[in-house]
């Protein structure tokens, strides 16, 4: 498995309800179902994905995010994951309350436009950043809400929204585990473990 | 077990002839309405083989208006092949080289069960009117009979559209350890407003229909035509999308001339009056009555006061949950309140949404998604066992 998904996947407690937004082929949900126990359900638009959980047996709902998360009531599952898909969906600052509203704790993952190559394209070259953890032309990427780590971190505190913890990955999925205080620049794909809102 | 299986080889994903069979049950059944049947018919065919396991069974549910005859021919002249014969047979989604699939008319049906045109043994006359109210809980029990008699302890599957569908959730909620899959397709788990008020019209077209005479049309030697097709126009409307109509029909005129305004027939015209005028000619008025009253009443969490998810609650099954974008009758919206209510029960579901012009029909028609969905989910079913 993916090690974003073995971090996640390593969070989850036994016979937990997860609900995965954007759960492509299913494989954290497989493997939480046959290693944990748990009562896991993903939510994709693609078809083709959509097709690959129906065959591997995954609970896949197909849903598009953009409608919103309206449908699952309050606190209805322990942990909400959503893998590389925040920056993709439409009101990312709603999704992320819609998250914490139907689970206790949600797990966050998105890539950082704040890479040094991403930072050295647009300052140097004056074009928008193409990179491996970025893989797409400005014109046809669905990655329509990018945003750095520290830009995630201000919207989050602005809310908040406690950090239980965080990693960064690097463009292999190695995980930097010490908290680096250059990850905005080195770091290509960040995980945030997030808590609710305490209320003030 | 060998079931009505093909005669001849048979063609390329077609289970060839079929022949129906008929299971007769002799202990009085009592309904759900309280009133009893001192005996039964069901009409039912199979296509495939059922395997040593006997685990590998999955019944098919009918609509409205369909019957035992699901796939293949009665004869080699037959101008069609069975109402669902686009998805099962060999190497299609219901795959009769992996699957035993049983179709029954059900009770109360016009096809050869049991039903108002059958003969009363108390009176020696057809039941008529008198038939009484039949539910989906009901079919359901009378299905489960059927499958003792074929040796099926439980379903790998209970598949079903629209009305299926509902036979399908009701499996699941009444026999949770026979059935290991239940597929609902294009199916609600009420009736709107909506939906009831066109069986409503349905039902007065052919209550006005002056041959109807109160349904004891046998006894009057008539039948209520004018009122059937009505119903059927009605209905058929409901099963397609302005879309789908538009495409097929737009505006074009089978006769006449607009400019002049002279003896006009629009084509959907001349289309709707084939269909209305070729179901009254098969179709038991009583029947379409009492089928579209099973629509209506159907509400399985009405016991559990109106709490679908308690309704769900006891289920063992997984579901599949499908819908059309262009169904209107039974929206997706519709399959959305029954996989919510399977989410908060915590029961496994998958569910996907068919982007198909046809509206509700789109479930019997052959789409690229909808089988590669319903056939992926039925070869998983295979491979688990």
């Amino acid at each position: 498995m993916r090690p974003d998904l073995q971090i996640i996947a390593a969070l989850v407690n036994p016979g937990a309800r997860v609900l995965d937004l954007g759960c492509g082929s299913g494989e954290l949900l497989k493997w939480l179902a046959a290693e944990k126990g748990v009562n896991g359900y993903g939510i994709e638009k693609d078809p083709v994905q959509i097709s690959a959980c129906v065959r591997a047996g995954v609970n896949v709902i197909e849903h598009d995010l953009d409608d919103g998360l309206g449908r699952f009531p309050d606190s209805s599952f322990d942990m909400v994951v959503m893998t590389e898909t925040l920056q993709a969906v439409s009101s990312p600052d709603a999704l992320i309350e819609e998250m914490l509203r139907i689970g206790e704790q949600c797990v966050v993952t998105f890539p950082n436009f704040g890479h040094w190559r991403c930072r050295l394209q647009l300052a140097a070259l004056g074009r928008m950043p193409v990179a491996n953890h970025l893989p797409h032309q400005w014109y046809d990427t669905p990655n329509i809400h990018l945003c750095t780590f520290s830009d995630f971190e201000r919207l989050v505190a602005a809310k908040g929204m406690p950090i239980i913890e965080r990693h960064v990955v690097d463009g292999d999925y190695r995980v930097h585990g010490r908290m680096n205080p250059l990850r905005n620049l080195f770091g290509t794909i960040a995980f945030y473990r997030l808590g609710r809102a305490i209320a003030t | 077990m060998r079931g009505a299986s093909p005669s001849r080889s048979p063609a390329e994903g077609s289970v060839g002839l079929v022949e129906p069979r008929i299971a007769g049950f002799e202990e009085p059944f009592e309904l759900q309405c309280q009133e009893t049947l001192p005996r039964f018919d069901l009409v039912y065919e199979t296509y495939g083989e059922l395997d040593e396991n006997r685990a590998n069974a999955v019944l098919v549910c009918h609509a409205l208006s369909g019957d035992h005859h699901a796939a293949g021919y009665h004869a080699a002249e037959d101008a069609k092949p069975g109402w669902w014969d686009t998805c099962i047979g060999p190497g299609k989604p219901i795959d009769t080289g992996k699957f035993f699939v049983v179709a029954l008319n059900n009770l109360g049906g016009c096809n050869g069960s049991t039903g108002p045109r059958s003969v009363d043994p108390a009176t020696g006359e057809p039941y008529g009117e008198r038939f009484p109210t039949v539910t989906v809980k009901d079919w359901v029990k009378s299905q489960a009979m059927l499958a003792d008699v074929l040796g099926i302890s439980r379903f790998a599957a209970v598949v079903g559209g629209s009305l299926g569908g509902m036979q399908a959730l009701q499996w699941a909620i009444d026999y949770p350890d026979r059935i290991a899959h239940a597929i609902v397709i294009a199916a609600a788990a009420k009736l709107s407003a909506q939906n009831i008020a066109f069986n409503e019209i349905a039902r007065q077209a052919i209550q006005a229909d002056p041959e109807f005479h109160d349904g004891r049309y046998f006894q009057a030697d008539a039948i209520p035509r004018k009122g059937l097709m009505l119903a059927r126009m009605v209905g058929h409307v409901t099963y397609l999308s302005d879309d789908s109509m538009g495409d097929r029909f737009g505006r074009e005129l089978k006769s006449g001339d607009i400019g002049s305004a002279q003896d006009v027939q629009f084509q959907v015209e001349s289309y709707l009056h084939y269909q209305g005028t070729s179901f009254s000619e098969r179709f038991d008025a009583n029947t379409y009555l009492l089928m579209t009253r099973a629509l209506d009443y159907f509400d399985p969490a009405l016991e559990f006061d109106g709490d679908l998810v308690r309704a769900l609650a006891g289920t063992q099954a997984k579901f599949l949950v499908l819908s059309f974008l262009s169904d209107w009758r039974f929206s997706p919206a519709r399959s959305d309140e029954i996989v919510d209510a399977l989410i908060e029960a915590r029961k496994d579901v998958v569910s996907a949404k068919i982007d198909a012009p046809h509206g509700h029909d789109s479930f019997l028609l052959p789409n690229e998604r909808y089988f590669d969905v319903l056939g992926g989910y039925l070869d998983a079913v295979a491979g688990l066992g």
